[in-house]
């Protein structure tokens, strides 16, 4: 038998069941991009899983050929550590959205992220509830209008990185869903991370919340109000490359190179400092004073949960030997009733 | 020790050495007192002279609530004797109390004339206005009932150990070995079981085992020098069956029983779990075998608990949540996912005073509903009950048994009286244990996730990691066979009725009832879950006063036995004492329409066997017969 792995192919991933996004949906993109990257990482197939919880980008199992659980509504983290907490031999990836992942699933998102489990987390980010028709998520502006908000939402939003980094998340980044290449690239550096990794990826709702991150994101506008993050890199921006972010004191701010600065004046990039302080300052950016970070903001090296839970077991049994039932039923106080009723200490 | 007593010839020496055919001892302090560890300590020497035993431990709900008060009261009740019995007591014939508060709390309970052993130390005004007390009942006559026993508990402990180098707050930490050695010379109990245990305990602190044996010792001479009891009682060794036993608590016999069933089905044991009373010593005993190959996932919160159980199940493992009542609320809508996705699950559901949180240190079997129907939908599962500490061993290996075979989630019920109980369990032998081995589903040829079993309807588990098996599930309708998702109409009335009809199916299965008694008649006395100790003892008696009454106790509260519904059709009345407002009566009656008459108690404690044997002289018309 040949050890070598069969050359698998996008048309590997893709399951025979007809997706059922509405059309010119992003998710379309993440999941080509997904299709794309898995068989280019050298794992057998039916190594892989997608986990899900509810919502629209949870119907992301359903359309990959690979082992896959549709899950309930918030809960794929948990699904998923129980998966990989057992089974460390898989490639577990979690598709989930901002209201199945940050709202009904809070508690399960940080708490994956605070242990460093080893699994993948794809958060589609369309600032909306789209398959309840059109709620504002945790994730929408202040004073959105919805069917619930017919006068404007009052809450704030979460800044999904942020909430991830407060997590300790140890390898954070933010994607596009028309920005393939990019994307493609966060994905492969995901599945070379050791841990959880929670990628952000801007996702458009034509339906309910068309064009969300249309003023970040398009093409014509990309250059000047994106900076990508890279790690060793000066963090340099615009369409002639002609501005950058430094840190001045304890903020950032923009500056623009015609006014004497120059990429050395930026700020480089570390995504692997232990302190996660910057990469939270970077994370909170956006308009309209800033340009929008996307890229890896953070990607430190932790030993994970999994890697945690089954080395115990090992150093146990090194230590002490594999326990056998015989010796588990009998230990304890024990003592013996012979056949004519007489008691003695101990296994007779 | 109102039973028949023989009089053995002492007459040289007294006390009189008196024999009994059972005694039922409290030892009550406060929290710090170690009240469970000197119970503990009573168990396992009478196990060793060879006695049936059943304990009974109460704690507070406070994990050091102010010291004195009635709600720092801590408890065990043991009670040993020379035949098969089946419950810790209804009423002390012996009381320990080591303060006032204690004596307040347990003094309502021991019997008439029964042994009281109080340290008198503590009963000062402090302690007493603490109690509520307004008079010393010591002093006061309010005692005249019992045969009182006062003894300078704290002072006495403090001479014993005048030679030894410790400070006052250590010497005042043995004292309930004094008490402990009182109690051993009042049923002539050896003392080499709990010395050994000492010396072992605290093998290295040999300062503190001296201090301890001295103080044991101390209280037994105490009582030998001054003649404190005119009897001392003696309770010969029960007729137990041949074998090797131990002393089980239900949750370590159900931790156990879980690795059994892991080791047995060769599947590794996944515990996915959220801390809850009284739930949570199964976590503990868990998480220390890992020299069994068994992980244990503290998860964030009772739902992330039963998901990652269940996404271990979907990864081949015998996966495993454990909770009480409140946390299985919490999990029910994962619970119908396993439902779905028609994964093998075991959820150990440890009962407690409910609804809400309830009374979390108190048992009681009201989650009976919860687990027949609270979820949403159509969602049938099986539930089975433990009858006893021992019994929770058995339980955990069937559930496992039912998960795997059926592709089921399966609900166990135990509660805190059989948890933190214990008895003697003759333990079996391994070979004996049944054979769980499965299969996971390997060959891709004609491979369909919903392609079931012609005998289980089970469907394949078939894993992650299985080349040509990748397939999809989930918590949205499954069309039959192909398992992709479906709307249709007549799929849906097709997957629910194979899903009720997987669990009525290990009806099969599940062997005949055994009826204790005539397999007709008067009187049937029905129970589930830890009622059958009661219902045993109280039946038992009822027909030593020649009273006709069978009794009978499930295990299956879905599906139930397929004999049942004869089974109540052949007696004239059927009781049904449970811990809950009539769950189970309940369900008879909507299954069977059978009018069964219900007996209920929800006061945090097990039924008394008076209780059931009052009930069944009231039915038979018999309140004459005593």
């Amino acid at each position: 038998m040949s050890t070598e792995l069969p050359v698998l192919t996008k048309k590997d991933f893709q399951s025979d069941q007809e997706v059922r996004w509405c059309p010119g949906c992003g998710d379309y993109a993440i999941l080509s991009c997904v299709q794309t990257v898995f068989p280019k990482l050298g794992i057998p197939k039916e190594k892989f899983v997608v986990v899900s919880g509810i919502g629209c980008s949870s119907r992301f199992p359903y359309y990959m050929e690979t082992y896959g659980f549709h899950g309930i509504h918030g809960r794929a983290p948990a699904i998923a550590t129980g998966l990989k907490a057992s089974r460390p031999d898989l490639e577990v990836w979690i598709a989930t959205g901002d209201g199945d992942a940050m709202s009904i699933g809070g508690n399960h998102l940080i708490h994956t992220l605070r242990r460093n489990m080893d699994v993948k987390i794809l958060m589609f980010n369309n600032r909306i509830y789209g398959l309840t028709k059109g709620q504002y998520s945790p994730t929408s502006e202040l004073g959105k209008v919805t069917k619930s908000t017919p006068v404007g939402s009052v809450d704030y939003p979460f800044n999904p990185l942020s909430l991830a980094l407060g997590a300790g998340a140890t390898f954070v980044a933010r994607g596009v869903d028309i920005m393939q290449p990019h994307l493609r690239d966060i994905l492969e550096r995901a599945h070379a991370h050791t841990g959880s990794a929670f990628i952000e990826v801007y996702q458009n709702c034509n339906i309910f919340n068309d064009k969300a991150f249309e003023h970040m994101v398009a093409k014509q506008v990309r250059s000047e109000q994106t900076v990508e993050v890279l790690h060793g890199e000066p963090l340099v921006f615009g369409k002639e490359k002609d501005k950058g972010i430094r840190l001045n004191g304890t903020a950032l701010e923009v500056i623009r190179f015609a006014d004497g600065f120059g990429p050395d004046d930026c700020l480089v990039w570390d995504e692997a400092d232990p302190n996660p302080a910057l990469a939270f300052m970077m994370a909170q950016l956006g308009p309209p004073d800033f340009p929008t970070p996307i890229g890896v903001m953070r990607n430190v090296a932790l030993p994970s949960y999994d890697h945690g839970l089954v080395h115990q077991i090992e150093e146990q049994i090194k230590e002490k030997g594999a326990g056998t039932l015989e010796e588990l039923i009998y230990s304890g106080e024990l003592w013996s009733v012979d056949q004519s009723g007489q008691v003695v200490r101990g296994r007779a | 020790m109102s039973t028949e007593t023989k009089e053995e010839d002492q007459s040289a020496a007294p006390p009189k050495l008196e024999a009994v055919e059972e005694v039922v001892v409290r030892f009550a302090g406060d929290s710090g007192d170690g009240m469970q560890l000197t119970g503990t300590q009573f168990t396992s020497t009478s196990a060793l002279v060879g006695n049936d035993l059943a304990t009974l431990p109460e704690f507070p709900a406070e994990i050091r609530a102010p010291q004195g008060t009635l709600a720092g009261v801590s408890a065990f009740q043991v009670r040993i004797a020379d035949y098969d019995i089946h419950t810790p007591g209804d009423a002390p014939d012996c009381l320990v109390a080591m303060n006032p508060a204690a004596l307040k709390k347990s003094i309502g309970d021991l019997k008439q004339n029964g042994v009281l052993i109080v340290n008198t130390d503590e009963f000062h005004d402090r302690n007493l206005k603490k109690a509520g007390y307004e008079e010393n009942p010591l002093e006061d006559g309010s005692l005249a009932a019992y045969r009182v026993t006062p003894a300078e508990i704290t002072t006495m402990t403090h001479r014993a150990l005048e030679e030894l180098d410790l400070d006052s707050k250590a010497k005042n930490r043995s004292r309930n070995m004094f008490a402990l050695g009182m109690v051993y010379y009042l049923f002539n109990r050896p003392l080499e079981t709990t010395i050994g245990w000492l010396e072992q305990k605290f093998a290295k602190r040999p300062k503190i085992a001296e201090a301890n044996v001295k103080v044991l010792k101390a209280g037994w001479n105490f009582c030998e020098i001054t003649d404190q009891f005119q009897v001392r009682y003696e309770v010969e060794p029960a007729s137990l069956e041949p074998g090797v036993y131990r002393n089980i608590m239900g949750n370590s016999a159900l931790s156990i029983g879980l690795v059994a069933a892991s080791r047995r089905s060769g599947l590794p044991l996944f515990l996915g779990s959220y801390p809850i009373t009284p739930a949570s010593d199964i976590l503990h005993e868990l998480a220390a075998y890992k020299t069994f190959g068994v992980s244990t996932f503290q998860a964030e919160d009772e739902i992330a608990a039963v998901a990652a159980a269940i996404g271990a199940a979907f990864g081949g493992a015998l996966a495993v949540t454990s909770t009480s009542g409140p946390g299985l609320a919490l999990k029910s809508e994962a619970i119908n996912l396993a439902i779905m996705t028609e994964l093998p699950l075991v959820i150990c559901n440890v009962q407690r005073g409910g609804p809400s949180t309830g009374l979390p240190t108190m048992t009681e079997q009201s989650d009976l509903l919860q687990a027949m129907f609270g979820r949403n939908g159509e969602s049938p599962l099986p539930v089975i009950a433990a009858s006893s500490p021992a019994d929770c061993f058995d339980t955990a290996i069937e559930a496992s048994r039912v998960a795997v075979k059926y592709m089921v989630p399966v609900i166990l019920l135990s509660d805190g009286y059989i948890a933190n109980g214990s008895e003697p369990w003759r333990l079996p032998q391994v070979e004996d244990l049944p054979d769980l081995r499965t299969e996971f589903r390997t060959d891709p040829e004609g491979f369909e996730p919903y392609l079931r079993d012609e005998q289980t309807l089970a469907r394949p588990w078939a894993i992650p990691g299985t080349p040509g098996l990748e397939h999809r599930i989930g918590g949205l309708e499954k069309e039959n066979i192909t398992g992709d998702v479906s709307y249709d109409p007549a799929n849906h009335q097709l997957m629910t009725d194979l899903r009720a009809e997987k669990v009525a199916r290990i009806a099969d299965e599940i062997p005949p009832i055994q009826v204790d008694g005539p397999a007709e008649g008067r009187l049937l006395v029905l129970g589930w879950g830890s009622t059958k100790g009661a219902i045993t003892g109280g039946s038992q008696q009822a027909r030593r006063e020649g009273l006709e009454v069978s009794f009978a106790h499930l295990r299956y509260l879905n599906p139930f036995p397929s004999d049942l519904g004869d089974l109540l059709d052949r007696f004239e009345h059927v009781l049904i004492p449970e811990m809950n407002m009539g769950q189970l009566a309940t369900l008879l009656r909507a299954r069977y329409l059978v009018d069964v008459i219900s007996m209920t108690k929800v006061q945090g404690k097990p039924f008394f066997r008076s209780e059931i044997l009052a009930r069944i002289r009231e039915i038979l018309g018999a309140e004459d017969v005593h």
